[in-house]
């Protein structure tokens, strides 16, 4: 038996993906469906086959899911990144089937058996499934990419995407020469500390003098500092980065569930007693539009 | 047009989640429970719908503990119109998976006829990001999740979803499911007054095996522990110390 997993429309979560999947025992089909690139997966180190199926380029759900429910027969999991695109499509698919979903799994124990995150981090819960299919999202920031090393045959894919009443309309995606926030080896967030969305150009500044991406606190995006992509939280983007620089941000339990497994976390508050400090690798306190100016030019 | 709107008891998002000493979950014994918040700007989003003269009637509907009583009043006082309470549990360490909580409401919005579903995109809880994906496959209706502006002509909805790279825009017909997210809108707090109103206004209370669910769970919740702990950081006084550390010490410049 063999587990499908939806590829998406991000190389790179994809590529999380398949090693989480990996885990499962079984042979990995990737199904590329209007998003993402049949060649490119096919390179994924662990992936047996890639399926193919003129599915949907806006990744909308009610084709997908169809088409997920038709090939699930075959497969013993059905998984997929955790990413918005995964998290709408899979659920729908696990309804389709009458499954429960296991959403935002970060470990994989037995093939049946997942560890996954509850109340904003606070407490880690370990599920085991009984449903005969098993569909499980996996949340990217836990796993490491698989390398692009491989090369498997690609076919079509026995059924194809059906099923209507919901019509894509339009995309408005922020296009940046930055790296991808869950993808990128540094992240420099901005929160309501920075003030304003010009003041934004200052966390953006010292972003591309790291080459990192760009993040921001649920605060920062409500008050419209930065777009709703960056946000970074329970509610936006889980990221891992090497190195998280934190500037006005207080630190709330929603703002950590989505950064506190980065590897190094740097917090530039002017309030000493912000609790982002006490998760912090290195804190400095002061004046963000101070110490960031500096900070960028003694990075030489 | 009639508005369903389930809505989730869940732990108050001020309060720190604590997991029992035994493993066996999360400490809710006395701790402040609340509306989920994505739950509060779903009933926030059909009032709104219905003052502008869009919507005829709202029902909300919670599916849990006797006490999801008071989230539902909490909805009636904010604007719903009835209450509808499926008593699924009978502790707070219960928790109803997304998969029976879909099917109960399924089973409640086959008698009600609703035109549209507005609910959380997530509860805060379990974070599962499921429940109106579940519902809208076996209703067959379309489904647009993570909503932040939501705007209703003729026969469909237009929603504009926040993803993974931006905004997008899709229209479903109607009926469908709507989920929220954090900027559809700001909820309000329930004056006094409504809050005494809320009291008066009709909440039917049924089981799930009055609507012949069976909520017994698919995934068996192994343990539950507490997320490895951050070892203490350390304070630095200046730029050029934080420049070194990342340096030398972290070696991740
Ligand atoms: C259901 C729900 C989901 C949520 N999901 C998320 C989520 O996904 N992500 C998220 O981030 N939040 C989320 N939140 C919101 C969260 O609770 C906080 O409100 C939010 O993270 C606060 O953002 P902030 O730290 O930027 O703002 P604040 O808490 O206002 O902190 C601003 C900080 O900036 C500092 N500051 C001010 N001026 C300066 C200066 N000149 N120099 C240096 N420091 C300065 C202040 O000392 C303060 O610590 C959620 C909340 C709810 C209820
Ligand atoms: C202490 C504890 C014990 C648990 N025990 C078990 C167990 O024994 N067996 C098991 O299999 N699982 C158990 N679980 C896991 C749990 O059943 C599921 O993971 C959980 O139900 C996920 O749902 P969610 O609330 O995150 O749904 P989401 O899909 O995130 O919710 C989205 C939206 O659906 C609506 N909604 C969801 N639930 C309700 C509701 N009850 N009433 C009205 N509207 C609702 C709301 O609009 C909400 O915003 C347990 C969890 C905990 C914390």
């Amino acid at each position: 038996m063999a587990v499908l997993l939806l590829a998406d429309a991000q190389l790179d979560a994809t590529a999380k993906a398949v090693t989480a999947a990996q885990k499962l025992g079984g042979e990995v089909h990737v199904l590329v469906a209007g998003q993402g690139e049949a060649a490119e997966a096919a390179k994924l180190q662990g992936v047996a086959k890639v399926l193919t199926a003129p599915g949907d380029a806006h990744g909308l759900a009610e084709p997908l899911a169809a088409l997920l429910a038709a090939l699930a027969p075959g497969y013993t999991h059905i998984v997929a990144a955790a990413t918005s695109n995964g998290k709408n499509i899979l659920a729908r698919a696990a309804g389709l089937l009458d499954v429960m979903i296991v959403s935002d799994a970060i470990g994989v124990v037995d093939a049946e058996t997942f560890e996954r995150p509850i109340y904003a981090g606070a407490a880690i819960q370990t599920v085991k499934s009984s449903d005969k299919i098993k569909i499980v999202t996996f949340r990217t920031a836990a796993f490491d990419p698989a390398p692009a090393t491989g090369s498997a045959p690609s076919e079509a894919a026995s059924a194809a995407a059906s099923g209507g009443g919901s019509e894509w309309i339009s995309d408005e995606t922020v296009k940046s020469e930055r790296p991808e926030l869950t993808a990128a080896k540094i992240v420099v967030s901005g929160g309501r500390g920075v003030g304003s969305k010009e003041n934004f150009a200052i966390i953006e500044s010292l972003a591309d003098k790291l080459g990192a991406a760009v993040g921001a606190s649920r605060a920062a995006v409500d008050s419209g500092y930065a777009p709703n992509d960056q946000q970074v939280g329970q509610t936006g983007k889980v990221v891992a980065p090497q190195l998280y620089v934190a500037l006005g941000i207080s630190g709330a339990i929603q703002h950590l569930a989505g950064m506190k497994d980065s590897k190094v976390i740097v917090a530039i508050n002017k309030d000493e007693e912000a609790p982002i400090f006490q998760i912090a690798d290195y804190g400095l306190v002061g004046d963000l539009f101070d110490i960031a100016p500096k900070l960028e030019k003694a990075l030489g | 047009m009639k508005i369903l709107t389930p809505v989730k008891r869940v732990i108050d998002y001020n309060v720190k989640a604590r997991v029992k000493a035994d493993g066996s979950g999360v400490d809710l014994a006395n701790v402040k429970m609340s509306m989920n918040p994505f739950d509060e700007i779903a009933v926030e989003e059909a009032v709104r719908l219905k003052e502008a003269g869009k919507a005829t009637e709202i029902i909300a509907v919670s599916i849990g503990v006797d006490k999801a009583q008071e989230t539902l009043r909490t909805a009636l006082a904010m604007g719903a119109d009835r209450a509808i309470l499926v008593q699924a549990a009978a502790s707070v360490d219960e928790d109803v998976e997304p998969l029976a909580v879909a099917k109960i409401l399924k089973a409640i919005i086959e008698a009600e006829k609703p035109d549209l579903i507005i609910m959380g995109k997530q509860a805060i809880d379990n974070d599962s990001n499921a429940t109106g994906q579940m519902l809208a496959a076996m209703l067959g209706w379309p489904q647009a999740t993570f909503a932040s502006k939501l705007e209703l002509e003729d026969g469909a909805a237009k929603v504009t979803r926040e993803v993974d790279g931006g905004l997008q825009t899709i229209k479903v017909a109607l009926p469908a499911v709507v989920t929220t997210d954090l900027r559809l809108n700001e909820p309000r707090y329930a004056s006094l007054p409504n809050i005494m109103k809320a009291k008066k206004k009709p909440l039917d209370v049924k089981t799930a095996a009055d609507l012949g669910v069976d909520v017994a769970p698919r995934l068996t919740v192994v343990k539950v522990s507490e997320p490895p702990a951050r070892k203490a950081g350390i304070k630095v006084g200046s730029v050029e110390e934080l420049v070194a550390k990342l340096k030398t010490e972290a070696k991740v410049l």
